[in-house]
């Protein structure tokens, strides 16, 4: 079954009192199975966060479907999508969005605080501090996101994607804050975790960083110019060790 | 979410501003703090009019001239004898006059009030002999120049000796002390009780008197659930002592102890209300200084709510971390004002003559009230916070 089945989607923005309605989204037809990893590329303005916002449940379409796993996600109330977004989707932003001076793992228990259903709260710190070692910061669960580098906190940002088991990891342009050897950092993290058979959707302006995806989205005014799997994928680990030996005196 | 980690988050979220969060709950602490004094002050002075009343004397009626007629008074021994022969349900009966006297006595002079009295004085007043005896039946009989002082009157009459035994003269008659009184301290409207000299009834009449009307008759009845049927009884036998008609209005008025009370405290009921009500708005006011905080907060923390909804928090999630979170903040406010206040009040005992009476259950009502403070100064943030947009939120600085 595909996870993600979007059916002429749109997204228009009304200026409300008379002026022009901004078609962001403008008939978008997408599917997306489990184990993809897709990179979406376009030119700025072209709705990508658009369409990662409504892939996430952060919003609805103005029209056309959506159905994540095969559920009418247009239908549902509230607090169904609430569920969804906490149980289904993890979210990877380009400003980390981390709680300040709040530590690694109390950001990364956050998501299983919304989690219905009790389960002790032992239990749930093991989950957290799981996660935080996945991403390979066992030793830095104390500290507050002021204390750690950008690449740190995106990861612990990945971790808190992480914690829920969800079926869709999205991240709208992870690294756009970080230098090249943080952005290889992530998208080695990324390449592993899709290995290990997580579904990752990742907006990106830098084709060097696409390249490491499996499948390309372009996107135009709203609508999918090109979508097709890319050639031999780059493999960021090994990208990583070469640009640390270049780097490196 | 759980309710003990909303709490926790409040608890963290207060504590992480502590400053801000002190100055905040400085509204709910003054006005509940001032709601507890007021109303325990409104208590104590309520308290303190009743012992006064009762230290008037005991299952006391006063029988009295019309108000504002005294030019009307026909009050008489005679009446006073009938009460006291006739009267089932009265223990005791003393006609009294009373006059402001300047008296002369071994060291000085002494401005005070003289009384007339009758033996049954005594027991109506609960007064207590320091020293030597009271009036006696034979004194009124034999219209004696004798006199019971007070301890007032004896310091400015004769220094430091009781003055029983010495004499002192009211207008140019001699009157020789025979009693020296128990002092019994001032009430709480200042009057001196123990600035008092005390002669015999009908030596006042002559002495004192232009007319042989009395001041007063005072009464005992014979316990306080008769006080009614008694003052009814006396009422019976004045009117006809005085023979007034069925259709005749009282020429007299009887003052009875427990409806003084009654009107008494109930007056400084009716004042702890309304000190209690302006009290009270300083806690409405520290309310909207919670909401403006809380207003803040939902500001500051705005990406904040973003990342939360985005992790799956439902709005319901967010408004019950807001509004626990100003909950929290107008109890604890409450919390301090209460220990702030019973140490105001425990003060006010011991350095200050001013009583003050905390009633517990009052206690549970403000911090109740507190609550309800936070609950619905908090409602409206917190609205605001779960009504937030995540991807407008999320995209806040
Ligand atoms: N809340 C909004 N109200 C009105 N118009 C909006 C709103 N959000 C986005 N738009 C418009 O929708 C279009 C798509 O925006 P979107 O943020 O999806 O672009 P994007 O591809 O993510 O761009 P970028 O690469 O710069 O992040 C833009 O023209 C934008 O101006
Ligand atoms: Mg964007």
């Amino acid at each position: 079954m595909s996870l993600v089945v979007m059916e002429s989607l749109r997204r228009y923005y009304g200026t409300g009192n008379g002026g022009v309605t901004v078609k962001a989204l403008d008939g978008i037809d997408l599917e997306i199975h489990p184990g993809e990893f897709v990179a979406i590329m376009g030119a700025s303005g072209s709705g990508k966060t658009t369409l990662m916002n409504i892939m996430g449940c952060l919003d609805l379409p103005t029209e056309g479907k959506y159905y994540l796993e095969g559920i009418d996600v247009t239908t549902l109330d509230p607090d169904r999508i609430a569920e969804i977004r906490n149980s289904k989707i993890g979210f990877v932003f380009q400003s980390f969005n981390l709680l300040p001076r709040t530590t690694a793992l109390e950001n990364v228990e956050l998501p299983l605080l919304y989690r219905r259903g009790s389960q002790s709260t032992r239990a749930l710190r093991d989950q957290a501090k799981e996660a935080l070692s996945r991403v390979g910061l066992a030793d830095r669960m104390d500290h507050v996101p002021s204390q750690l580098s950008g690449g740190q906190q995106q990861r612990v940002a990945i971790a808190r994607a992480l914690v829920n088991r969800p079926s869709l990891i999205l991240a709208d342009e992870p690294t756009g804050n970080l230098d090249t050897e943080m952005s290889l950092e992530i998208m080695t993290l990324f390449q592993e975790l899709h290995r290990g058979g997580i579904t990752i959707v990742m907006v990106t302006h830098e084709p060097d960083i696409a390249r490491f995806a499996q499948r390309k989205v372009v996107v135009r005014d709203g609508k999918i110019l090109q979508d097709g799997p890319i050639p031999d994928p780059a493999r960021a680990e090994e990208v990583l060790v070469r640009f640390r030996e270049e780097h490196t005196l | 979410m759980k309710p003990t980690v909303l709490v926790k988050l409040s608890f963290r979220s207060i504590f992480r501003n502590r400053m801000r969060s002190l100055l905040t709950t400085l509204g709910i602490i003054i006005g509940v703090s001032s709601v507890i004094i007021m109303v325990a002050i409104g208590e104590g002075s309520q308290a303190q009019i009743r012992d006064t009343i009762n230290s008037m004397g005991s299952n006391l009626l006063i029988v009295m001239p019309p108000r504002g007629r005294f030019d009307a008074n026909r009050l008489t021994q005679k009446d006073a004898e009938r009460i006291r022969t006739e009267a089932t349900l009265v223990s005791a009966v003393s006609g009294t006059l009373r006059r402001s006297v300047t008296v002369v006595g071994g060291s000085g002079n002494w401005s005070t009030i003289v009384y007339g009295v009758e033996p049954d004085y005594q027991a109506i007043k609960q007064w207590e002999l320091q020293e030597g005896e009271f009036i006696s039946e034979q004194d009124v009989k034999g219209r004696r120049k004798i006199a019971v002082i007070g301890s007032t009157v004896a310091k400015n009459l004769f220094g430091g000796v009781t003055g029983v035994g010495e004499t002192l003269r009211i207008g140019n008659a001699p009157f020789q002390v025979v009693g020296l009184l128990k002092s019994r301290g001032t009430n709480s409207m200042g009057q001196d009780l123990d600035d008092v000299v005390l002669v015999p009834l009908t030596t006042a009449l002559v002495r004192l008197s232009r007319n042989n009307y009395l001041s007063t008759i005072e009464i005992s009845a014979i316990s306080e659930d008769k006080m009614t049927e008694a003052q009814a009884e006396v009422e019976g036998i004045l009117r006809d002592s005085h023979r007034l008609a069925d259709d005749k209005e009282n020429d007299f008025e009887i003052l009875n102890q427990s409806q003084i009370i009654e009107v008494a405290s109930s007056t400084a009921r009716i004042l702890t209300i309304l000190l209690a009500c302006i009290a009270g708005v300083s806690l409405v006011v520290g309310g909207i200084g919670i909401m403006n905080i809380m207003l803040v907060s939902v500001t500051e923390r705005t990406r904040e709510i973003g990342v939360r909804l985005a992790v799956g928090a439902r709005r319901k999630d967010i408004l019950l971390q807001f509004l626990t979170e100003s909950i929290v903040l107008s109890l604890l406010g409450g919390a301090i004002g209460i220990l702030f206040s019973l140490g105001v009040v425990a003060g006010l005992g011991k350095f200050s003559p001013i009583r003050a009476i905390v009633n517990p259950l009052f206690i549970l009502v403000s911090a109740g009230f507190a609550g309800s403070v936070g609950v619905f100064f908090g409602y409206y943030p917190a609205r605001k916070a779960s009504g937030l947009n995540p991807i407008e939120a999320l995209r806040t600085e």
